[in-house]
C-alpha cells in the first residue's frame, strides 16, 4: 500500500487525519445499514423491496463529506447510502423502510423516496434520471437567492439514457449553475451491462456542453473526496457545474430479489470486486499503513455502528404504522 | 376573497389580466420568477408577457432553451428550495413533454415526503382549438392534469377570474396548472383596479336561470352564455355555472344548480372521452339524482385528433347552436 500514489495523500493535502477516519465510519454505517435492510427483506419483515448500495459506499461518502449540511443532494432508487452520507439517522431511515409513522416520510415514501430536508436531502427518486431537473433547479434557486449552496445530483450510468439530463446540463452550463452531476457507473443498467446500452464515452456527454468533467476510481473515497472538494469549490465561486464519473460496483443485484445474476455477470467478477476493490477494507488498510488508525480502532467503529443499527431496527420494528387518517393527509400543502 | 368595487370598472383583455397578475405578484414577492421559451423580450408569441422583462429584468423573466421537461423539472427543484417559479408552456399540447416532472415529481413530492417538502410552482399553459393550428397546437388537456392527485388545475373564463385566480395560484403552496384559452387573450372584460384574489375551488354562476344548468369551463363559458341568450328567446331560462378550477372542484355549486333546474349539460373543450365533462356530469348525476328530469348530457371536443381544415375543425368543438339544440331536447321543446 505504501507504494501507491495515494500513499502520499496523508499529511500533504491539508486533510485532517480525523477526516479520513470519519469517512471510514460513514462508510461502515452504510454497510451495516444495508446488511440489516437486506436481512429485513430476507426475513419478510420489510414490505416491498429495496436496492442495496453495498459496494458503492466510497462514492456517497467521498461526495457528501465535501458538502456542507445546507448543500443539496438528490438521490436515486439506490439511495440509502446517499441519505446516510448526507446526515440521515438510522432510526427514521429504518422506520421509513418499514412503512412506519416514525419514518422520515411518515411511512409514505418508503425505501425509494426518503427525503430529509434538515440534511439537505431533496429526496430519493424512483424514476431513473428523474431528479436531474430538481437538482439543477435547486442550484438555480441557490444562485437566485444569492447563497453559495451547491446541489449534487446522484445518478447511475443508466440514467444517461434519459433525455432530461441533456436538457438540464445545457442550462446548467449556460447559466453557470452550482450543480455537480455525480454519475455512479456500477456497470449495470438493472440487468444489462452498460456497454450494451451506451454509445460513446460517458464523460463525453457532459464534455459536449463544455462542462468540467472528472473520472475517478469510485472505490477510493479519498480520490472521490479530494476531487469533489475541487469541484465544490469552483461551483461555490460561481464557476459553474461539473460532472464527476465514479467507477464503482454494486455487490448485490439490481434489487434484493435479484439473486440469480449469472446470466448478466459472473460470480468471479463479483468476487474480484469484493476481494480486491472493497472501498471500506482498502481505506482501512491505508489508515493502518499510514498510522492514522489501528485495527482496534477500526474494529471499534464497526462494532459501534452495528450496535446502533441493531437498536434502530428494534426501534423501527416496534414503531406503530401510520393511522388510517393519514392516508389522505399531505396530498396538498396548506 | 376580496370583492371588487361595485362602481363601473375599467375593461382590460384576458392577456392584460394575466400580465397584471404576474407583475403584481412579482412586485409583491421577489421569489417569484418566470421561465419559458420566448418569455422575455418577445413576451411570448401571444404577447401575454409583454413588458415584464423591462420591469423585472431577464434574471426574473428568463428565456429558456426549448426544453419543456428541463425547465419544468428545474422549477420543481427551485420551488422545493424556496423560490416561487412560474413556468410558461407555450401550447398545452407540449404538456406531454413535461408529464414525468409534473405527474411523478411535482404532484407527489409533498405526499411522498410526508408533508415536509412543498412545490409552490405555477405552470401557465394554453388550451383551445379553432385557430387552424391543427392537431399538435390545439388540444385542451386539462383533464389529464386534473386526473393526478397533488395538482391543482385552473380554467379561467374571464379576465377578472384569470387575474384573481392566477394571483392565488402564485401564492398557493402546491403545484398549480393554469390553462389560458388562446382565443380569449384579446377579449376584454371588467377588471377592477387594485388588489383582489379569488380562492381556488369556488365556482361562479355566470348567469342565473331556472330551467336548465349549463356547466361550462374556460372557452366554453362564452359558448354557454351565447346559448343561454338564444334559449331565453324561446322562453327557456338557462343557468351558466363555471367551476373556474377543476381541482379543487366546487361540487356543491353544480349539485345545487341542478337541483334547482332539474336538467344539466356539461360543456368543455377537452376531449369528451374520459374527460372533464364526465367528472362533472357524474357529480351532478350522483348529487342531484332525485331532482333530475332528464339525463345529464355531455358536450366535449369530438374524440378525434383536431383536424386542420376549418370545415372539419369547427365540427369538433361544441358551439352555441349545438348547445342550444341539446338544451331544447332536454327541455322537451323540439
Amino acid at each position: 500500500m505504501s507504494n501507491s500514489p495515494l500513499a502520499q495523500l496523508a499529511g500533504t493535502d491539508g486533510v485532517d487525519r480525523e477526516q479520513w477516519v470519519q469517512m471510514y465510519q460513514q462508510m461502515a454505517k452504510i454497510r451495516a445499514f444495508e446488511d440489516q435492510a437486506n436481512q429485513l427483506y430476507l426475513s419478510a419483515k420489510m414490505p416491498g423491496l429495496t436496492h442495496m448500495y453495498t459496494g458503492q459506499e466510497a462514492v456517497a461518502v467521498g461526495v457528501c463529506e465535501a458538502l456542507r449540511r445546507d448543500d443539496y443532494i438528490t438521490s436515486t432508487h439506490r439511495g440509502h447510502g446517499h441519505c446516510l452520507a448526507k446526515g440521515a439517522e438510522f432510526k427514521p431511515m429504518f422506520a421509513e423502510l418499514l412503512g412506519k409513522e416514525a419514518g422520515y416520510c411518515r411511512g409514505k415514501g418508503g425505501s425509494m423516496h426518503i427525503a430529509d430536508q434538515e440534511s439537505g436531502n431533496l429526496g430519493a427518486n424512483a424514476i431513473v434520471g428523474g431528479s436531474a431537473g430538481i437538482a439543477t433547479g435547486a442550484a438555480m434557486s441557490a444562485k437566485m437567492r444569492g447563497t453559495d449552496q451547491v446541489a449534487v445530483c446522484f445518478f447511475g450510468e443508466g440514467a444517461l439514457g434519459q433525455g432530461l439530463f441533456y436538457e438540464v446540463m445545457n442550462m446548467a452550463q449556460l447559466w453557470k449553475l452550482p450543480v455537480i452531476y455525480v454519475c455512479e457507473n456500477n456497470m449495470y443498467n438493472e440487468y444489462t451491462h452498460y456497454s450494451e446500452t451506451t454509445a460513446g464515452e460517458l464523460t463525453a456527454r457532459a464534455d459536449a456542453f463544455g462542462i468540467v468533467t472528472r473520472e475517478v476510481d469510485g472505490q477510493d473515497a479519498r480520490v472521490v473526496y479530494l476531487t469533489m472538494m475541487e469541484l465544490v469549490e469552483r461551483a461555490r465561486k460561481g464557476e459553474g457545474p461539473a460532472f464527476l464519473l465514479c467507477n464503482t460496483y454494486r455487490y448485490h443485484g439490481h434489487h434484493v430479489g435479484d439473486i440469480n445474476r449469472t446470466y448478466y455477470r459472473s460470480k468471479e467478477e463479483e468476487q474480484e470486486w469484493k476481494t480486491n476493490r472493497d472501498p471500506i477494507k482498502n481505506l482501512g488498510l491505508w489508515l493502518i499503513d499510514q498510522g492514522i488508525a489501528d485495527q482496534g480502532l477500526l474494529d471499534g467503529i464497526t462494532a459501534q455502528v452495528e450496535g446502533e443499527v441493531k437498536g434502530a431496527v428494534e426501534f423501527a420494528l416496534d414503531a406503530p404504522y401510520p393511522a388510517e387518517e393519514e392516508v389522505d393527509l399531505h396530498v396538498f400543502a396548506d | 376573497m376580496s370583492s371588487p368595487t361595485k362602481a363601473p370598472v375599467r375593461e382590460i383583455s384576458f392577456a392584460q389580466a394575466v400580465n397584471e397578475a404576474l407583475a403584481e405578484e412579482m412586485r409583491r414577492d421577489e421569489l417569484v420568477f418566470i421561465i419559458g421559451e420566448d418569455v422575455a423580450e418577445a413576451g411570448t408569441p401571444f404577447k401575454v408577457l409583454a413588458g415584464l422583462s423591462d420591469e423585472f429584468g431577464t434574471d426574473r423573466v428568463i428565456d429558456s432553451p426549448i426544453s419543456e421537461a428541463g425547465i419544468t423539472g428545474m422549477c420543481v427543484g427551485a420551488a422545493m428550495t424556496g423560490m416561487r417559479p412560474v413556468v410558461d408552456i407555450m401550447f398545452g399540447d407540449f404538456l406531454t413533454l413535461t408529464m414525468d416532472q409534473m405527474v411523478n415529481q411535482a404532484a407527489k413530492i409533498h405526499y411522498m415526503s410526508g408533508g415536509k417538502l412543498n412545490v409552490p410552482m405555477v405552470m401557465r399553459t394554453t388550451l383551445g382549438a379553432t385557430r387552424r393550428s391543427a392537431a399538435q397546437h390545439s388540444q385542451s388537456l386539462h383533464a389529464w392534469m386534473s386526473h393526478i392527485p397533488g395538482l391543482k388545475v385552473i380554467v379561467p373564463s374571464t379576465p377578472y377570474d384569470a387575474k384573481g385566480l392566477l394571483k392565488s395560484a402564485i401564492r398557493d403552496n402546491n403545484p398549480v396548472v393554469f390553462f389560458e384559452d388562446k382565443l380569449s387573450f384579446p377579449l376584454k372584460g371588467p377588471v377592477p383596479e387594485g388588489e383582489y384574489t379569488i380562492p381556488l375551488g369556488v365556482a361562479d354562476v355566470k348567469r342565473e336561470g331556472t330551467d336548465i344548468t349549463l356547466a361550462a369551463t374556460s372557452s366554453m363559458v362564452d359558448v354557454a352564455l351565447a346559448a343561454a341568450d338564444k334559449l331565453a328567446e324561446i322562453g327557456i331560462s338557462a343557468e351558466v355555472v363555471d367551476p373556474r378550477t377543476t381541482i379543487p372542484l366546487d361540487r356543491d355549486a353544480f349539485i345545487e344548480s341542478a337541483k334547482k333546474t332539474s336538467r344539466a349539460i356539461v360543456i368543455d373543450e377537452g376531449y369528451e372521452q374520459y374527460g372533464t365533462t364526465a367528472e362533472i356530469a357524474s357529480v351532478i348525476a350522483d348529487g342531484a339524482f332525485y331532482y333530475l328530469d332528464a339525463p345529464v348530457k355531455r358536450m366535449g371536443a369530438m374524440n378525434v385528433p383536431i383536424p386542420f381544415s376549418p370545415s372539419l375543425e369547427d365540427l369538433t368543438v361544441p358551439n352555441a347552436e349545438r348547445v342550444f339544440e341539446m338544451a331544447k331536447v332536454l327541455c322537451n321543446r323540439v
